[in-house]
């Protein structure tokens, strides 16, 4: 595979994924207008990965004529180690504060990353930006504002943020570690190195903390480090999301609706 | 959905005969969620082309997940059918991204009618405060937020204070 399209399935696979997790709260949230707005999320998502499939879809198809790949290939016909997502992404809900905080640094992220990519000399990958940036401003907003209530609410939920700080600190080095499609697409002024959005990504999540009440923990598990979801090296937890989400199409191959 | 496919729509003996004719029957396509709103007053119909009996059209998503962009391709299609316009290329287009500031004046009164309160804020000053002007069923000013999200992506849900009833907005995005 090319690097523009790795780094296009790059983009796709963290919405995709995540979507996934947000949705398994569907009929779960803690209360009836909350499972809405989670699922509401989850919606835009896995819209944002369809239309980044699709694009890396088209590219996949000029490179290798014949193949016919579609956007649902690439997400229901890919192994683990295929998906290059963040471990961020694939972590497992646990409670609402890991949840919440999960999309909080994810859409911090993405919304510094769109904001880049909307300048980048490819037009179908800005188009794209455009749209989503705007979804993800309103994620940033709403996650915003849960890690504020949690934090500054009773001790209960403020232990629970810091236990869910303690749970995915360790995954926010890798959203700034650069992986080959970042050198790539940095070079030839599609993408852009992630290390260069880490200082605004620290000074806006903390920002937050700080109304929050929330102190910074800093990462204790070094071990997980060595994982590295952009490269396919991913924690446990993928395997048992794709063992769920893609069960259909690997049990009745090509059904659809 | 599927009567264009198998012919068992009721047929209009109206000839097309050009671009305009094609933007007025597909003026009358609604969406399937807010069926108070066709898709030219949501401003998600970007372009008409028609020529050697082919029509291209270009539409545009409100949300990038919206689920009402296929059912509103299938309309598009099963309308012209009954003009017997059957070679249709329907693009999505995402740039420029759509806004509510696409929607029409009339599709704003539409919406109110309907009950749900209409987008209030130009979204260039969406950095600011953005929330409904008035309870669209009493048009009592004493309102709050519920909920960011409401039922489908597009809308947020609110409370009147006065009327106590609960609304939709339509929120600027």
């Amino acid at each position: 595979m090319d690097l523009f399209s790795s780094y296009i399935i790059h983009l796709a696979d963290n919405a995709l994924i995540l979507g996934h997790r947000n949705s398994e709260w569907t009929g779960h949230g803690p209360i009836l207008e909350q499972d809405i707005a989670i699922s509401n999320i989850a919606l835009d998502l896995i819209g944002q990965a369809r239309n980044f499939y699709q694009l890396a879809a088209v590219r996949m198809n000029e490179m290798e004529p014949g193949e016919n790949i579609t956007e649902d290939d690439l997400a229901y016909l890919r192994d683990g180690n295929e998906f290059k997502n963040f471990i961020l992404v694939e972590q497992p809900n646990g409670d609402w504060a890991k949840t919440i905080l999960r999309q909080f640094y994810f859409s911090s992220f993405q919304l510094l990353l769109y904001r880049e990519l909307l300048k980048c000399q490819h037009a179908e990958l800005a188009a794209i930006c455009e749209k989503s940036i705007k979804e993800t401003r309103y994620h940033l907003k709403w996650s915003s504002e849960w890690v504020i209530r949690l934090g500054d609410g009773t001790s209960e939920s403020h232990s629970r943020m810091i236990n869910a700080q303690l749970d995915l600190n360790p995954f926010i080095d890798e959203l700034f570690l650069p992986a080959d499609f970042d050198y790539e697409m940095a070079e030839s002024g599609v993408g852009i190195l992630p290390e260069i959005l880490k200082e605004e990504w620290f000074r806006r999540v903390n920002g937050i903390f700080e109304t929050a009440t929330l102190p910074f923990v800093p990462a204790q598990n070094k071990v997980m480090q060595i994982l590295s979801g952009k490269n396919g090296v991913h924690s446990e937890h993928l395997g048992f999301l794709l063992a769920e989400m893609q069960f259909l199409q690997r049990a009745y191959p090509g059904c659809t609706w | 959905m599927e009567d264009w496919k198998t012919g068992s729509l009721e047929v209009n003996e109206k000839v097309i005969m050009n671009k305009e004719e094609i933007i007025h029957i597909l003026s009358e396509v609604k969406d399937p969620e807010i069926p108070v709103l066709t898709i030219s007053d949501l401003g998600i119909l970007r372009a008409v082309e028609y020529e050697n009996d082919i029509v291209q059209i270009q539409i545009t998503p409100t949300y990038s997940g919206c689920p009402a962009m296929e059912v509103i391709q299938e309309d598009i299609r099963t309308e012209l059918a009954r003009y017997g316009l059957r070679h249709i290329e329907i693009k999505q287009v995402l740039s420029p991204a759509w806004t509510t500031d696409w929607m029409s004046e009339a599709g704003k009164q539409k919406l109110v009618a309907f009950g749900i309160a209409a987008p209030a804020i130009h979204t260039c000053f969406l950095s600011g405060e953005d929330k409904p002007e008035s309870c669209p069923l009493c048009h009592s000013k004493n309102i709050e937020m519920i909920s960011r999200f409401g039922s489908t992506a597009c809308k947020a849900l609110y409370r009147c204070l006065d009327c106590q009833e609960p609304f939709d907005y339509f929120k600027c995005h």
